[in-house]
């Protein structure tokens, strides 16, 4: 008989001898792994949705006209600062247009750039919706709406109506949820809206979007890009705002920086722009990995526990394979292979525990106001979970069975004899 | 005529709880065939002489030789290797694995040692069983079988690579007069068919007798021999 099938016997009868022992010892590693893959899935879905929540339609760098006041005045260029004190009052920003000088040039430039996913134009008209005989504030953005799509997932904040409307009518409108509420308008209905040069333009809503945002959703619409410039009276290289997104977001600060430098112009990264919210999202993260490392820990240790006991009950059986001459190293496989079958059954089941548990999440119904697109609880399905969940149970299992196997063999039979 | 089983001067300290020297030069001979009984009062060191004699033991100083070879300078490893072929142990109390039937707790030994296919041990296993006349149980486990037959097993156990000596701790301590005469007679037996050596530690004055020779112990030396 080859040693190999003789360890697997004494293995196998060991095991099935026990059953229930050896059940309590696999569900051990079953709800470590279960209880990790299911933590891991549900945390990093929800940090996933609340990023993608900014991130998905924050362009990675903003573009606009500077605003600012000029950081040299001309009275320093003049007269040599280190001989003379300038002391001017009240500094203020000289006059420019509010739309990106040389737009187009920029952008085609900027979408040429391999580092550049995509940019697309926007030009924003301040308006006031006409309601009977009130007057709202509102802004009008005319947006590139297949780029709008691609880029910034635009249609997930649609709830009403159809987004290529934009591209089959001229004069249609995705209208603001809250703002819609405040006209009374829906899908299919007239917007009245007043340009700032006083001339009145009637709009077709075409669908209504919510972003989840009250500031946003209260004020804001979408039309076409030529529809806004005709409403500013302008011509089509009239743009206010560039959004870029990179293939890398890591990217954006040298971007920004890069293009500050070369074009007159404003660049704001993400970074910048949304400093509180990366730092939420590094916490977020920090927490994620901090519980996901306390799990596997805790679980492992409980692994760990049982794997030991089930082993030291089988003191008895391994001086007397010792014995009768088993080796040290023979007893050792044997419980090694012992420790390993509990680990891989008690893993594989922790492992369709954990999916099942996750697909069950997934589709508990969670609806939120400022979600339109979730519907159910997020949960994110990493392949990388399972893997590092299952190697840590064999890992586990493996020193459970072998650090015990491992004194068992260097001590003579006689003194676990004399130890009973 | 080389001795099958040799000391010379082995020496033992245990040292827990306090340094106690527990053997003291202890020099003696088995030969081939030889029945031999070890007798002397509990704490004499008996037991632990005999497993260092069995190689369970290696913590001593001095020489061991088992069929000419020394013993002394050889590898945990190769120690279970002579258990395993040369020696038959039998335990006070049995030890048998509870677990395994008390076929496969007889096979085990063979099947480690794997000079035999598992088929010819089987049935080597079953003569063996057959002789002590426990065949019928072969197929219980082993916890389930009486303690006169459990110590049937163990020596049937003993028995299954034939070795070239059955050592015994005290085998009958835990058996009635009867049972114990059993497993006297099986030894004897055994001994005279199949040229086996015999060293066996037991209390029991009336077994001790039977035997070839009686080596007595007092306080970790050799009283007489």
């Amino acid at each position: 008989m080859h040693p190999i099938r003789l360890y697997f016997e004494v293995s196998k009868t060991h095991l099935l001898s026990k059953v229930r022992q050896t059940i309590v010892a696999m569900l051990g590693v079953t709800f470590g792994i279960g209880m990790y893959i299911i933590m891991m899935s549900f945390m990093i879905g929800l940090n996933e949705l609340l990023d993608g929540l900014v991130l998905n339609r924050t362009p990675h760098i903003q573009l606009f006209t500077k605003t600012d006041p000029s950081e040299v005045q001309p009275v320093s260029r003049y007269f040599n600062s280190s001989d003379n004190i300038h002391l001017i009052h009240s500094i203020k920003p000289k006059s420019r247009l509010e739309r990106i000088p040389n737009a187009l040039p920029i952008l085609s430039e900027l979408k040429a750039n391999e580092k550049v996913k995509g940019a697309t134009p926007q030009t924003t008209c301040k308006v006031f919706y006409l309601a009977g005989t009130n007057n709202l504030n509102g802004v009008i953005n005319g947006i590139d709406v297949n780029e709008e799509v691609r880029l910034f997932n635009f249609k997930d904040y649609i709830v009403e109506g159809e987004v290529n409307s934009l591209l089959r009518k001229k004069n249609s409108v995705l209208l603001g949820a809250g703002i819609a509420k405040k006209l009374g308008l829906s899908v299919g209905d007239k917007l009245q809206v007043l340009s700032t040069n006083g001339v009145n333009y009637s709009l077709s809503v075409e669908g209504i979007f919510q972003s989840g945002l009250a500031e946003v959703d209260d004020v804001q619409s979408y039309v076409n890009l030529k529809m806004a410039q005709q409403i500013l009276g302008v011509g089509n290289n009239y743009i206010s705002r560039i959004h870029i997104k990179l293939h890398d977001m890591e990217e954006a600060q040298a971007m920004a920086q890069m293009i500050e430098n070369l074009y007159d112009i404003r660049a704001l990264d993400i970074k910048t722009a949304n400093a509180q919210f990366d730092t939420g999202s590094d916490v977020r993260t920090l927490i994620s990995y901090a519980v996901s490392i306390t799990i596997l820990i805790v679980a492992g240790f409980g692994i760990y526990n049982i794997l030991n006991m089930f082993i030291y009950e089988k003191m008895n059986d391994i001086a007397i394979l010792r014995a009768t001459g088993f080796t040290g190293r023979d007893v050792m496989i044997i419980f090694i292979i012992q420790a390993l079958v509990i680990g891989i059954l008690g893993g594989i089941l922790g492992l369709i525990l954990g999916y099942g548990a996750s697909v069950i999440i997934d589709n508990i119904p969670y609806v939120t106001e400022a979600l339109p697109t979730v519907k159910t609880y997020p949960i994110k399905y990493d392949l990388s979970f399972y893997i590092t969940g299952f190697a840590f149970a064999l890992v586990f299992t493996f020193l459970a069975g072998y650090l015990p196997a491992v004194r068992a063999k260097k001590i003579d039979p006689v003194t676990i004899i004399r130890g009973q | 005529m080389r001795p099958v089983l040799e000391t010379k001067n082995i020496n033992k300290y245990f040292w827990e709880p306090v340094e106690f020297h527990v053997l003291k030069d202890i020099s003696i001979q088995l030969q081939k065939g030889e029945f031999v009984s070890i007798m002397g009062k509990s704490g004499c060191g008996k037991s632990t002489l005999l497993y260092i004699l069995s190689t369970m033991d290696s913590d001593y100083q001095g020489d061991l030789f088992i069929d000419g070879q020394n013993m002394s300078n050889l590898s945990r490893k190769d120690l279970a290797g002579i258990r395993n072929e040369k020696i038959g142990f039998i335990f006070q109390f049995h030890y048998l694995l509870a677990e395994f039937s008390v076929l496969k707790n007889v096979m085990l030994p063979a099947l480690k040692l794997g000079k035999e296919s598992e088929r010819i041990i089987k049935q080597k296993a079953l003569e063996k069983l057959d002789i002590l006349g426990i065949a019928d149980q072969a197929n219980k486990k082993a916890f389930r079988i009486s303690g006169g037959q459990k110590q049937r097993v163990a020596i049937a156990r003993a028995l299954i690579n034939d070795p070239l000596i059955i050592m015994g701790d005290e085998p009958t301590g835990n058996l009635d007069s009867k049972n114990s005469e059993n497993v006297f007679n099986i030894l004897r037996d055994l001994g005279n068919q199949q040229d086996l050596s015999m060293l066996i530690v037991t209390h029991d004055l009336d077994f001790a007798q039977k035997t070839d020779r009686i080596i007595q112990m007092g306080d970790g030396v050799i009283l007489e021999s």
